[in-house]
């Protein structure tokens, strides 16, 4: 990390609050493929506070997706347990897992995954489908969206006529539409250029210090973790503060 | 369970967006299920057709005298003396002429058919002028014969399917050549694939002496049938079986309807095969060509069971675009087209039209759901199964 990358993360880590949000304690994550076990995470614990902008590091295959994938409740762990803002959500059924994503988690993905057929603002749109808001209450929240994302000129445009950068405005505005508890973005940048990708962190950054959204951002991008409040790395199933040289 | 039906109505409705984006697939499964629709309607409108005519022929309050024991009029004989103690049993209805009760001949003769050139076996019946009484009949073209003479009329269903039976034309009666001298319709009964002639010159070219097979007797109601023939089947001097005209036809059509549904029935559920699997193969491309879109909305929370239903919804709309395609194309193709076939109780041909009733476009279309729903049932649940996690890796 350099320096100034450095005196960035002190200097930003004062929205950070004491109140612990997500927390993974002994965590065990096994994949089966045919005959093999693939461990992935070992026994790993993690404690992100509220208002933090975690970035989560660690060479290709390591897990960090794994891992992201387990605290958005896309997943659940061998053993040990999740904790969101007070839920275990390690013991929930897949339909209740659902419901808390809805009401919970957002989600920015590397290739934006936006519906084709649909454009801007019905992609925004698509996670206040599962709230109970009335169509006037959805089409302001998609406003809002579409306003902090800086894309309001473009909210009837399809994501086939938008640019990469565009494209995951949008994917970032469809993550914070419903206003979530934790927004998860995993190498949101991964499919950008420099310039673009700068944007999006300044997006993603300006979420987190002006609007208090806890964010965990998986990256391999040294750049891309100096926006963050801190860097965490994956290494052979455990984390660690520091990068395995 | 909350807001269940609006997750559906918008994957179904985000579904139905992208199935033109897969016009190729998408249309090979719609054409399929067109086809199957179009065949099993069109068959089945055959047998339709084939007991409407049957069912236009008769009437409740006509009944059919025959021998006791003969189950069609070639098979029966009646005796001058027989028809004369009929004719005037009581229950007959009555005109100014006497009592409405025609006896008469059953005979089959050789003419080619129009389609294909072979010869066919047509009915020609000799009646008597209470003929005209007991049934509804109109001349259509021509005139009708004249008493006595070697002249006849020919129903229009047979004058369309038969050659030579146009009105001029002429028919081979044992080594004479009788004229047609009219055309006549009865209702789109069966009576329209005849051919009538007096039975008075029908019974010495046919050497008959003075003998008939049945008798057609109007009846002064529906209702006069059961009394009717007690009289006539208690009565000693008589040796005879007595059936209702519409139950007579109904038994007739009975073997012929139901090979046709039966084949068709067969055709269109192995065909229906075959579309499932068109419409399987449809619905597989469609759900993995989204297999990422899909993980995308659950991993939103979009529940698996609106993404079940919203498949399912898919496969069905597509379907129903097929299926309404398929019974609109029998419909416009086959309603009302004309053919003869056998009637296997008097061994000549029937003329009819095909029938394609509001109910077989139903039956169809609900075919095309069905098949639809069978389609679309493994991939919404491949869909619905997907892991999200693995699901969002392949991209
Ligand atoms: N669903 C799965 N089935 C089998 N193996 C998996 C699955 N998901 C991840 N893995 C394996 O787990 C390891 C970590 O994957 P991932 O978390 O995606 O790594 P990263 O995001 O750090 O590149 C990899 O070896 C990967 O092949
Ligand atoms: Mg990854």
């Amino acid at each position: 990390m350099s320096r100034q990358a450095a005196l960035d993360q002190v200097e930003a880590t004062s929205s950070v609050s004491s109140e612990t949000l997500v927390r993974v304690e002994g965590c065990t994550k096994h994949f089966r493929r045919g005959s093999e076990e693939i461990r992935v995470l070992e026994k790993l614990d993690l404690e992100v506070p509220k208002g933090e902008f975690l970035a989560l590091m660690g060479p290709s295959g390591s897990g960090k997706s794994t891992l992201l994938n387990l605290m958005g409740g896309l997943d659940r762990p061998t053993t040990g347990s999740i904790t969101v803002a007070g839920e275990r959500i390690d013991q929930l059924s897949r339909p209740k897992l659902a419901a808390w994503r809805a009401r919970h988690v957002g989600f920015v993905f590397q290739f934006y995954n936006l519906l084709p057929v649909l454009n801007a603002e019905r992609n925004i749109e698509l996670p206040l489908l599962l709230t109970h808001l009335s169509r006037a209450e959805r089409k302001k929240h998609v406003e809002t969206a579409l306003e902090i994302v800086g894309l309001s000129h473009r909210q009837k445009h399809y994501p086939g006529t938008l640019s990469g950068g565009e494209q995951q405005r949008v994917g970032i505005a469809r993550g914070i539409v419903t206003d979530p508890t934790l927004l998860l973005a995993d190498e949101p940048t991964g499919d950008l250029d420099r310039k673009t990708g700068d944007e999006i962190l300044d997006l993603l950054q300006a979420l987190n210090r002006d609007h208090g959204k806890t964010i965990i951002m998986v990256t391999h991008d040294p750049h891309a973790a100096a926006r963050s409040t801190r860097t965490l790395y994956v290494n052979e199933g455990r984390l660690r503060a520091e990068p395995v040289e | 369970m909350f807001n269940w039906l609006s997750q559906i109505v918008a994957l179904t409705q985000f579904n139905i967006q992208t199935i033109w984006q897969r016009k190729g697939s998408s249309a090979a499964a719609l054409f399929g299920i067109a086809g199957v629709v179009a065949v099993l309607v069109g068959v089945l409108s055959i047998g339709k057709g084939f007991e409407h005519a049957m069912q236009a022929s008769g009437s409740p309050d006509t009944a059919l005298i025959m021998r006791s024991g003969a189950d069609s009029e070639m098979m029966s004989g009646l005796s001058r003396d027989e028809t004369r103690i009929i004719a005037d049993a009581e229950g007959i209805a009555r005109n100014g002429d006497g009592a409405l009760a025609s006896s008469e001949l059953f005979v089959i003769i050789n003419v080619p058919k129009r389609s294909t050139g072979t010869d066919a076996n047509v009915p020609l019946r000799g009646i008597e002028p209470e003929a005209f009484g007991v049934r509804d009949v109109d001349i259509t073209e021509g005139r009708a014969f004249e008493w006595g003479k070697n002249e006849v009329i020919v129903g229009i269903g047979a004058a369309r399917e038969f050659l030579g039976l146009e009105l001029g034309g002429t028919i081979p009666v044992g080594r004479e050549r009788w004229k047609v001298v009219g055309t006549f319709s009865a209702g789109g009964g069966i009576s329209e694939s005849e051919i009538w002639t007096d039975a008075g010159v029908l019974q010495p070219a046919y050497r008959r002496g003075n003998s008939f097979q049945a008798v057609y007797a109007k009846l002064q109601s529906a209702e006069s049938f059961p009394g009717f023939k007690d009289r006539l089947t208690t009565d000693p001097r008589l040796n005879v079986k007595v059936v209702r005209q519409t139950d007579f036809y109904a038994d007739q059509s009975v073997a012929m309807s139901s090979l046709i549904t039966g084949l068709g029935t067969l055709i269109a559920g192995l065909m229906g095969i075959g579309a499932v699997f068109g419409a399987l193969n449809t619905m597989y491309t469609a759900v993995s060509s989204r297999t990422r879109e899909i993980a995308t909305l659950r991993a939103l929370g979009f529940g698996s069971g609106p993404v079940v239903i919203s498949v399912l919804a898919e496969a069905l709309v597509l379907a129903l675009v097929g299926g309404v395609a398929g019974a609109g194309l029998a419909y416009f193709a086959f309603d009302g087209f004309r053919t003869a076939t056998m009637n296997f109780q008097s061994f000549s041909q029937v003329a009819f039209a095909f029938d394609v009733t509001t109910s077989l476009l139903v039956e169809g279309i609900v075919y095309a759901a069905l098949i639809g729903l069978v389609g679309g049932m493994f991939p919404a649940i491949r869909a619905a199964r997907l892991p999200i996690a693995t699901a969002l890796r392949e991209s």
